[in-house]
C-alpha cells in the first residue's frame, strides 16, 4: 500500500514536470513544424535562473518561479524572432542540426557561468523535510509542486480552450494557410507561442529542480524524455502530452522503484511499440 | 469503341473528407485508346478523383477496376505496374536532379533495373536511350543536364509528363498538364499526346477549354464530386446546364 | 546539389575540373599511406580518424543520400564494437572473423530496428531512432558480466592479422588495416551511390511522393540503404575495438551519434568525400578546443552547427564548390 501511494505520488509529480516542460514543445512543433531538440535548454535556464534568484539573491520560491519564467519567456521570444524563424521551412536535417547547436552552446555557457556541478536547490525550512499523510512519509516540497503544477495546467487549459488567443493557436495548428487567410498574423503568433512555451518549460525546470537535477548536461540528458512525451502525446495537442507525461512519469517511477535495473529499457521498449502502432501519437491521426 | 472491354472503370466511387462528400457515387468507364477529358469548376473533386484512381487516396466506398481487375485495395505501386500512370497538378519532380536523371529514375523503376546496386547507372545505355527519346518527344533535350528546379515552370510541366510517360502507361491520367503553360503554348501538350501509341487511354483534366475541346472525344463534367453530364464535345458545348455552371462564367478560365 | 558534381563527371567532361576532381583524392589516398613512415607519432590518431571517416561515410548513405535523419547511428557502431570485443574475449580473436561478425550483427540490428522504424517519418522516426539507441545503451550498461557495463570491455586483444601482422604498439598494422577497410568501403559506397539504386535513393530524398508515383517500393529501398549503412557502421565499430583493444559504453551513446552527424555535415553530406573532410576537421578542432575546458569544445561544436545551418549549408565541400563556381567560368548553366 505504502509502495503504491509513494509511486503514485512521485510519479504524478514527475509526470507534471515532464508535462510542463514538454507541452510548449508539442504546441510549437505542431504550429511551426519545427523539430526543436533544444526545448530542454529553456527548462534548464529556468532552473538555473530560479536557483540563482533564490540562493544568491535570497528571493522566496514563489517570487523566483514567476521571475525565472518571465526571463526565459523573453529569451525564447527573442531567439524565435532572431534565429528560429530563419529556419522555418528548412529541411528536417537543418532544424535538427541547428537545435543541436543551440543545446551545445547553452551547455557551454551554463558551464562557464555556473560550473560543471549540479545546482542544489535551497528550499526554505517550511518546505524541507517530510509530511506524513495517512501514515506515509512524503516530501513536503512535492506537495507544493503538485499543487502549483495543477494550478498552472488548469490555467493553461483555460487559455487554450476558452480564449481568443487559444482559438487562434488551434486554428493555426489545424490549417496555417487558412489561419493566415482569415487575418491571423502567424509570425507574431509563432513568436508569442514560442515564448510562452519556453516560459512554461522554464517553470517546469525551476519547479522540478529537485526532480531533474539542474546541471549543464540537462538538455542532452533528458532530451529523450521530452521528445518521447511530444511524440507519444501527438503534435499540436495539449491533452495528448498530458496523458503521455503522466504515464511516463508513473511508469518510470514504478520501474525505478520495482525494477531498478531494467526500468528504463521497459519503458522505451513500450514507447517504441506504441510509436510503431501510432506514429502520430495517441491523439494524432493514424 | 464501346464494343471493347473498358480499361478503367469505377463503380459507385465515393470519398468523404470529414462530413464533406468530395467524390459522390461516380460510375466512370474509359476504353483503350479513348481520349477523354474531365472538366469542372475549382474544387469539383477532379484531383481527388485522380487520387482515388491512382491509389493515393482510398475511397470511402465503391470500386476501381483496371483492365477488368478490381484494384480498389491495391497500392499505388501495384497499380503503376498494371499500367496506370498519372501526372500531378502541382509539379512533383526531383528538384536538385538533372532533367535526364528525373526521367531515368522512372525508366529504371519501370524496366526493373532500379535494384541494381553495383552497376553504374551511367552504363545503362538502353535505358538512357529511352530517356533521351522521351526528352526528345517533350522537347527538353537541350536542357537535359539542367537541374529540374532551374527550368522555367512551363518546361517543368513538360518534364512532369515525360517522367510519367517513362512508365509506359496503358492509362494516362493528366491532372491539369497545361496549368502554368501560357495558353498560346498549350498546343505543345497536344502534340506530345499525339505521339502516344493509339491504344493508350488518356484522361485529361484541364480548365483550358480550347485544349479540352480540341483533345477530347468525350467529355465528363464533374460538379460537386458527381458526374453531371457526359458526352461528345458538341453535346457538352450545347448543354444548357454546363454553359450556366461552367462555360458561362469564363471561357478560358485558368485555375 | 550532389548531382551537379556527378553530372559534371559523367556528362560534361571539362578537362581541368575532372582532372582535379580525380587526381586530388588519389593523391590524398597515397599520402595517407605514407603517414606511418613520415609521421609515426601520429599513426594512432590517424587510425582513429580513419575509423571515424568510415563511420561518417556509413551515415552519409542515410543522411546525405537517402535523406534519413537518425539520432541513433551509434547503436550500429556499438553493435559492431561489442560484437568484436565480446567475440575476442570468448570465441575467437581473429581480426577478420570478428570484423565480419561485427558487420553482420550490426546489419542484423539495422534490419530489425530499421524494418520497424522506417515505417514512420519525421518526429516519430527521430524519437524511435533515439529510443532504439537508448535501449541498446541501457542494455549494455546493465549486462555487466558480458559487456563490462560502465567500465567498458577491457583487455580485448586480437590475433595477428592474417596470422602474420601483429597489432604492434606503434599502431602500423592497425593503421594499414583500417585504411584498407576504409578504402574497400569507399569503393563500395561509390559504386552504390552511382548505381540506379543509389540514384533512386536520391530520388527518395528529393521527393518520396513522386518516387512512389513512379512505382518505387520506397520502404524496401530505404531499408536496403539502412542495412548497408548499418553493416558499414558495424565494421567501423569492430575496427575501433580492434585498434584500441577496448570497447567503451560511449560507443553506443547519443553523444557519439551527435558527433558523427556533426562530422558529416561539417564536411558536407551527400558528397562522398564529406566524411573525409569533416572528420579530420572535427578532430582537429576538438584537439584544439577540448584540451583546457570541455565547455570550449561544446561551444565550438555548437558554433559550428549554427554557422553550418545558417550560413554554410552543404558543409566545407559545398562551400568550396560554390566558391569555385563563382570564381570559375560563370557561363555554365
Ligand atoms: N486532403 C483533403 N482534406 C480535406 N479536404 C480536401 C482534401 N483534399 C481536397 N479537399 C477538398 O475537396 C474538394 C475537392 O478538391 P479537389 O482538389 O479534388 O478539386 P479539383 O476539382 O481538383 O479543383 P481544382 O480545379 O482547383 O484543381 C475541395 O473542396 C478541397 O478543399
Ligand atoms: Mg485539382
Amino acid at each position: 500500500m505504502t509502495a503504491v501511494v509513494t509511486i503514485l505520488f512521485f510519479g504524478v509529480a514527475y509526470g507534471m514536470i515532464l508535462y510542463l516542460i514538454s507541452v510548449g514543445l508539442s504546441v510549437t512543433m505542431g504550429l511551426m513544424g519545427f523539430v526543436n531538440l533544444a526545448h530542454g535548454v529553456f527548462a534548464m535556464l529556468g532552473g538555473y535562473a530560479a536557483v540563482t534568484l533564490m540562493n544568491q539573491l535570497g528571493l522566496s520560491l514563489f517570487a523566483a518561479l514567476p521571475l525565472a519564467c518571465a526571463m526565459v519567456t523573453v529569451v525564447g521570444f527573442v531567439l524565435e524572432r532572431t534565429l528560429y524563424s530563419r529556419l522555418y521551412g528548412r529541411s528536417e536535417l537543418d532544424q535538427v542540426l541547428f537545435s543541436m547547436g543551440l543545446i551545445l552552446i547553452s551547455m557551454a555557457l551554463v558551464r562557464v557561468v555556473w560550473g560543471p556541478l549540479a545546482q542544489p536547490v535551497q528550499l526554505p525550512d517550511y518546505l524541507k523535510g517530510q509530511s506524513v499523510v495517512g501514515g506515509i512519509e512524503l516530501p513536503t516540497y512535492r506537495f507544493v509542486l503538485v499543487a502549483f503544477g495543477t494550478a498552472v495546467i488548469v490555467a493553461l487549459w483555460v487559455i487554450f480552450e476558452r480564449t481568443l488567443f487559444g482559438a487562434r493557436i488551434r486554428a493555426a495548428v489545424d490549417n496555417r494557410g487558412m489561419a493566415q487567410a482569415i487575418g491571423i498574423d502567424t509570425g507574431r503568433l509563432f513568436a508569442v507561442t514560442f515564448g510562452l512555451g519556453t516560459g512554461l518549460a522554464a517553470l517546469g525546470g525551476a519547479l522540478g529542480a529537485d526532480v531533474l537535477a539542474i546541471a549543464p548536461n540537462y538538455p542532452l540528458h533528458y532530451i529523450v524524455y521530452f521528445m518521447v512525451v511530444v511524440a507519444v502525446g501527438g503534435l499540436g495537442s495539449i491533452r495528448g502530452p498530458f496523458i503521455a507525461a503522466l504515464s511516463i512519469g508513473l511508469a518510470d517511477t514504478a520501474c525505478k522503484y520495482l525494477l531498478p535495473e531494467m526500468g528504463s529499457v521497459f519503458i522505451f521498449a513500450f514507447v517504441f511499440a506504441l510509436l510503431l502502432w501510432r506514429p502520430n501519437g495517441i491523439t494524432g491521426k493514424r | 469503341m464501346s464494343g471493347s472491354a473498358p480499361i478503367l472503370e469505377t463503380r459507385g466511387l465515393t470519398r468523404f473528407f470529414g462530413p464533406v462528400r468530395v467524390t459522390g457515387d461516380v460510375d466512370f468507364t474509359l476504353h483503350p485508346g479513348e481520349r477523354r477529358a474531365i472538366i469542372g469548376p475549382n474544387g469539383a473533386g477532379k484531383t481527388t478523383f485522380v487520387n482515388l484512381l491512382s491509389g493515393r487516396l482510398a475511397p470511402s466506398s465503391g470500386q476501381v477496376f483496371l483492365g477488368g481487375e478490381n484494384v480498389t485495395a491495391m497500392s499505388e505501386a501495384r497499380r503503376i505496374k498494371l499500367g496506370l500512370g498519372r501526372t500531378f497538378q502541382i509539379t512533383s519532380l526531383f528538384p536538385n536532379l538533372s532533367v535526364r536523371k528525373n526521367v531515368f529514375l522512372a525508366v529504371a523503376e519501370h524496366e526493373g533495373v532500379a535494384w541494381n546496386l553495383f552497376r553504374s547507372a551511367a552504363s545503362h545505355r538502353r535505358q538512357f536511350d529511352r530517356v533521351d527519346e522521351l526528352l526528345d518527344r517533350v522537347g527538353l533535350s537541350d536542357v537535359a543536364e539542367v537541374p529540374a528546379q532551374d527550368l522555367p515552370y512551363g518546361r517543368q510541366r513538360l518534364l512532369e509528363i515525360a517522367v510519367t510517360l517513362a512508365l509506359r502507361p496503358r492509362v494516362l491520367l493528366l491532372d491539369e498538364p497545361a496549368a502554368g503553360i501560357p495558353t498560346s503554348e498549350s498546343h505543345i501538350i497536344l502534340s506530345i499526346l499525339d505521339t502516344l501509341p493509339k491504344d493508350i487511354a488518356v484522361l485529361l483534366i484541364d480548365h483550358d477549354m480550347d485544349l479540352v475541346f480540341r483533345f477530347a472525344q468525350r467529355i465528363t463534367v464533374l460538379v460537386q464530386g458527381s458526374v453531371m453530364v457526359e458526352g461528345t464535345p458538341a453535346e457538352i458545348a450545347a448543354n444548357e446546364r454546363v454553359r450556366k455552371i461552367y462555360l458561362g462564367e469564363s471561357d478560358h478560365a485558368a485555375a | 546539389m550532389t548531382d551537379r558534381s556527378n553530372a559534371a563527371v559523367l556528362v560534361l567532361p571539362q578537362a581541368g575540373t575532372v582532372g582535379a576532381r580525380k587526381i586530388l583524392p588519389m593523391l590524398l589516398w597515397v599520402a595517407a599511406l605514407a603517414i606511418p613512415t613520415f609521421a609515426p607519432g601520429y599513426t594512432p590518431l590517424a587510425s582513429q580518424i580513419v575509423v571515424m571517416i568510415l563511420f561518417a561515410l556509413s551515415l552519409d548513405l542515410l543522411v546525405g543520400f537517402t535523406g534519413i535523419v537518425t539520432l541513433g547511428h551509434a547503436a550500429l557502431f556499438g553493435a559492431g564494437a561489442y560484437t568484436a570485443g565480446i567475440m575476442a574475449l570468448r570465441l575467437t580473436n581473429d581480426p577478420l572473423i570478428t570484423a565480419l561478425s561485427g558487420m553482420a550483427v550490426a546489419a542484423l540490428v539495422g534490419l530489425v530496428t530499421g524494418s520497424c522504424m522506417l515505417r514512420t517519418k519525421g518526429l516519430a522516426f527521430l524519437v524511435l531512432s533515439l529510443a532504439a539507441a537508448f535501449m541498446l545503451h541501457e542494455l549494455a550498461n546493465m549486462a555487466t558480466s558480458v559487456t563490462g557495463g560502465d567500465d567498458g570491455l577491457q583487455g580485448v586483444s586480437f590475433a595477428p592479422l592474417l596470422g602474420v601482422f601483429e597489432f604492434d604498439f606503434r599502431g602500423q598494422t592497425a593503421f594499414y588495416y583500417s585504411l584498407a577497410c576504409l578504402f574497400a568501403a569507399f569503393l563500395l559506397v561509390r559504386r552504390v551511390v552511382n548505381s540506379p539504386f543509389g540514384w533512386s535513393l536520391r530520388g527518395i530524398r528529393e521527393n518520396d511522393g513522386r518516387m512512389r508515383a513512379i512505382g518505387c517500393p520506397i520502404y524496401r529501398r530505404r531499408l536496403a540503404a539502412y542495412v548497408i549503412s548499418s553493416a558499414l557502421a558495424g565494421l567501423a565499430g569492430a575496427l575501433q575495438a580492434q585498434i584500441t583493444q577496448f570497447v567503451a559504453l560511449r560507443s553506443l551513446s547519443l553523444e557519439l551519434s551527435g558527433d558523427v552527424l556533426i562530422m558529416l555535415i561539417l564536411g558536407g553530406a551527400g558528397r562522398l568525400y564529406g566524411a573525409f573532410v569533416g572528420v579530420p576537421l572535427f578532430m582537429f578542432a576538438q584537439d584544439l578546443l577540448a584540451k583546457e575546458d570541455p565547455a570550449n569544445w561544446y561551444l565550438g561544436q555548437g558554433v559550428i552547427l549554427l554557422v553550418m545551418t545558417l550560413f554554410v549549408p552543404g558543409g566545407v565541400l559545398g562551400l568550396v564548390e560554390r566558391v569555385r563556381r563563382s570564381l570559375g567560368r560563370g557561363g555554365r548553366r
